[in-house]
């Protein structure tokens, strides 16, 4: 077996594969340690109910559904929600440090789009201890034998045999790039989300989605692209823009601008019942219309204020910690005691990798999970809810795997060895090929100014003309980059090289967001089009499923699972 | 106003691990906020040097920038620090950056820190546990004590107690402030208890705490204030016990 990715996601499919008697393979660009899901700051859902609230998995569930706009997958959610509180106690035995209760419980803190305290965490890095603790584990199947960790290697591509059967992958090593086949009989993809396309976003910069579009160029579908969520407050900054984690206004912190000299709570007004935890969104696009539309950001600037200096100093240090100091030593100002001036952020990709109700892809024997697939938070994704989807599809996938390989006739071991030397030179001769360029271009100007256009046209607001236009420049861009040189002509540690490789990818999975937004004539979660505002379940109460051609990706629709709640009105 | 223009950075290079180090310096225009990452992809786009001529771009490594992951430590004004969270303000008008000094160079300022991995395996850095399955929730944890093992679990192994070590490097194997921290953390939970003394006897052996000058350097320069003396003497405390016995009864 063969885990591509080293996040919670993939971690928890290891750890499961190696419970289950496998011999795994971990591969992963960094040491798992580094991987982006230590940026998770607020926590993690589950309804435990330990606040006399009345809370449960169903009301998760309910929720979950309502926040995504119908568009997730009913039966996963369900299977989700339900597990969670296990989920909780599974890392609580493994030494995360949660928050406690006085007595000695694990405490949980109230996030967007419920009105109960649901979510788990431990101070604000939770994504963090959460895959300490899990690394932690797989450590413990490495020393066991049942675990060889990869770390500093590089997906390139996947293999599939002649009838369409996934039998491992080719990846590089980072320092001396030597090509290697890991042949499998199954593997798990846990390959994260693709915010680098954006230049600037929350993400890490090892979150470029090129795994993902190198599997969608290979044949794998890709679904919903078209849903990106904008979180609603960053630090906006010139290497990227930095989270001020939801869990703010979770304990209590408050957005506001000036109206006529004198405070304004904007969501408060508009939001009653919900105030400053109504669903990402919708606070992204309250606060594009205060700051864009009414004109009344901070000193005229796409800037609101993220207020928590009215709440007491103590509780800040024991629950908010990790992020104020961010802000602190970003910005040198104490948000204990001024407001943090923020705005909205490309954050989190809802759509990914096409997977069935158990994790597999359109190609049997390749198996997805975590952000970079597509199931588990619809149009809109609650927030800790990542996590969570994280572990559930992580342990989900690894169960699906362990069935397949089951059932398969013929292992990986079968082919000749040719099939997998053949894939290895391709991958040899893309790298000289791109040795080869030595035209006028550089390619990491190319990825800002797709990181431009991608910002401008295809976040919070969209245009049909502005999208075409997009989709437009990325094609003009995908030729430029043809014509771009690296100035390195090693193959040792050779980053501009693997950098061009994923802009590659990068730029075709651009296209899929692209495309899949202009055909969606409707809004329905972060996809809002002011020219169709509202939702239109008679015609897109559908998947998104975008396969390659050579001539750009083709679009067509599936019908999503309701088979537990009918689709409402998503009213807050 | 004293205006900076440009920031002139010189970045100690090379070409691969046996090859000899060479400096060049690039020169950066300078904007407010900027940080040192911004600097290095500033190189990226144009690889030159300061008088114009053409190079190869500067190999470093970063992800998160938010000071959480770790990758980007590299020796910056002679401090060993996280390059996204150095912000170029206070560090002058001409800064120097090298690859941290104690772990083998790659290329550039990459380093491998791999043996930092290798010690949590040594010192078997985890709670063992029956299984992923569910059996139920965990052991109830004093609130005071959980906001104790916090800090100690926010460690994110960057290395930079060990670059300032001076028993590291010495040969010995030493495996430093971070590895005896996480010692203590498993060692202090409920569960993790349990396994307190085969952690202990790897850390008598070879490379273990022995090997500690009290040089105290470490916990100045660790970047998320972990109190890594603090733990080296419970540590030490803890081994003490066991030597006479007391520990286990």
């Amino acid at each position: 077996m063969v885990v591509v990715g080293g996040g919670l996601a993939g971690l928890m499919a290891a750890i499961r594969l190696a419970e289950g008697g496998h011999q795994v393979d971990l591969l992963s660009m960094v040491p798992c340690k580094r991987s982006h899901s230590v940026c998770a700051q607020g926590g993690i859902n589950a309804s435990v109910n330990t606040k006399g609230e009345g809370d449960s998995p169903r009301i998760h569930f309910e929720e979950t559904l309502l926040g995504g706009d119908f568009l997730a997958n009913q039966t996963m959610v369900m299977e989700m929600c339900e597990n969670a509180p296990n989920f909780i106690y599974m890392l609580d035995r493994m030494g995360v440090q949660f928050n406690r209760t006085a007595e000695g419980l694990i405490d949980f803190r109230r996030f967007g789009g419920t009105r109960f305290h649901r979510t788990a965490f431990a101070g604000a890095t939770t994504g963090q201890q959460i895959l300490y603790a899990l690394d932690e584990q797989v450590r413990r199947w490495e020393v066991e034998g049942r675990v060889r960790r990869f770390e500093g290697w590089e997906f390139l591509s996947a293999l599939i045999d002649e009838g369409g059967v996934g039998r491992g992958v080719v990846a590089m090593d980072l320092h001396n790039f030597e090509i290697r086949a890991f042949r499998a009989d199954a593997v798990i993809f846990a390959t994260g989300g693709p915010g680098m396309i954006y230049g600037r976003s929350t993400n890490s910069m090892i979150c470029t989605g090129s795994a993902a579009g190198a599997l969608f160029r290979q044949g794998v579908w890709y679904a919903n692209g078209e849903f990106i969520q904008v979180h609603p407050t960053a630090i906006a900054g010139e290497d990227k823009n930095r989270l001020i984690s939801e869990a703010v206004r979770g304990e209590g912190g408050r957005l506001w601008t000036y109206k006529d000299g004198k405070r304004w709570y904007f969501l408060e007004e508009w939001y009653p019942k919900y105030g400053n935890l109504v669903p990402r969104d919708i606070a992204s696009r309250a606060i594009f219309k205060v700051c864009r539309e009414l004109k009344l950001g901070v000193e005229g600037q796409d800037v609101v204020y993220l207020d928590i200096s009215h709440v007491d100093k103590k509780l800040l240090h024991e629950r908010l910690s990790g992020i104020l100091e961010i802000y602190e030593k970003f910005m040198n100002e104490d948000p204990t005691k001024v407001p943090m001036r923020v705005f909205p952020s490309v954050h989190y990709s809802m759509g990914g990798i096409y997977i069935d109700q158990k994790h597999m892809t359109n190609v049997p024997g390749l198996l997805a999970a975590g952000e970079c697939d597509y199931q588990y938070h619809g149009a809109n994704r609650l927030g800790a809810n990542s996590l969570l989807s994280c572990i559930q599809g992580g342990q989900a996938a690894a169960k699906r795997a362990q069935e397949y390989v089951q059932g398969l006739e013929k292992g990986a071991e079968s082919l000749g060895a040719k099939f997998f030397e053949d894939q290895i030179r391709k991958e040899e001769a893309a790298n000289d090929e791109i040795l080869r360029r030595h035209g006028k271009e550089n390619p990491y100007q190319l990825w800002e100014e797709m990181g431009r256009i991608m910002t401008d046209n295809v976040t919070v607001v969209r245009y049909n003309s502005k999208l075409e236009e997009a989709d437009r420049v990325l094609q003009e861009l995908t030729r430029r980059l043809k014509d771009a040189s690296i100035t390195d002509g090693s193959k040792w540690t050779n980053q501009a090289l693997v950098f061009t490789r994923q802009l590659e990818n990068m730029l075709e999975l651009a296209r899929v967001i692209t495309l899949g937004a202009l055909r969606r004539d409707e809004s329905r979660g972060a996809h809002y089009k002011p020219d169709f505002p509202n939702r239109d379940d008679a015609n897109w109460l559908k998947t998104t499923v975008a396969r390659y051609t050579p001539k750009g990706p083709e679009l067509s629709y599936e019908a999503v699972d309701t088979s537990l709640i009918q689709p409402r009105e998503r009213k807050y | 106003m004293g205006e900076k223009k440009t920031v002139r950075l010189k970045v100690k290079r090379q070409e691969g691990p046996k090859a000899k180090p060479y400096w060049e310096a690039f020169d950066i225009p300078y904007r407010p906020y900027m940080n040192v990452i911004i600097c290095l992809k500033e190189i990226q786009k144009n690889p030159r040097t300061f008088d114009g001529r053409k190079t190869s771009p500067v190999a470093w490594e970063s992800s998160c920038l938010e000071e959480v992951c770790g990758i980007c430590t590299m020796v910056i004004n002679g401090k060993a620090r996280q390059a996204c969270s150095a912000l170029v303000d206070p560090l002058g008008e001409e800064i120097t950056i090298e690859p941290m000094r104690k772990f083998p160079v790659v290329r550039d300022l990459v380093v491998d820190r791999a043996v930092l991995f290798e010690n949590l395996k040594k010192v078997r850095a985890w709670v063992s546990i029956d299984g992923t399955h569910a059996i139920g929730p965990g052991p109830r944890v004093n609130p005071e004590q959980q906001q104790k093992d916090y800090v100690l679990s926010t460690c994110f192994s960057c290395g930079c107690c060990l670059d300032v070590c001076p028993q590291v490097g010495e040969g010995t194997g030493f495996m430093g402030a971070m590895t005896i921290s996480q010692v203590r953390l498993f060692n202090d939970h409920p569960l993790g208890k349990m396994n307190a003394g085969e952690r202990l006897e790897a850390l008598m052996g070879p490379g273990g705490i022995e090997d500690c000058g009290n040089s105290q350097n470490c916990v100045k320069a660790c970047p998320k204030n972990i109190p890594l003396v603090t733990s080296i003497a419970e540590v030490n405390r803890q081994i003490t016990k066991k030597i006479f016995g007391f520990l286990g009864k």
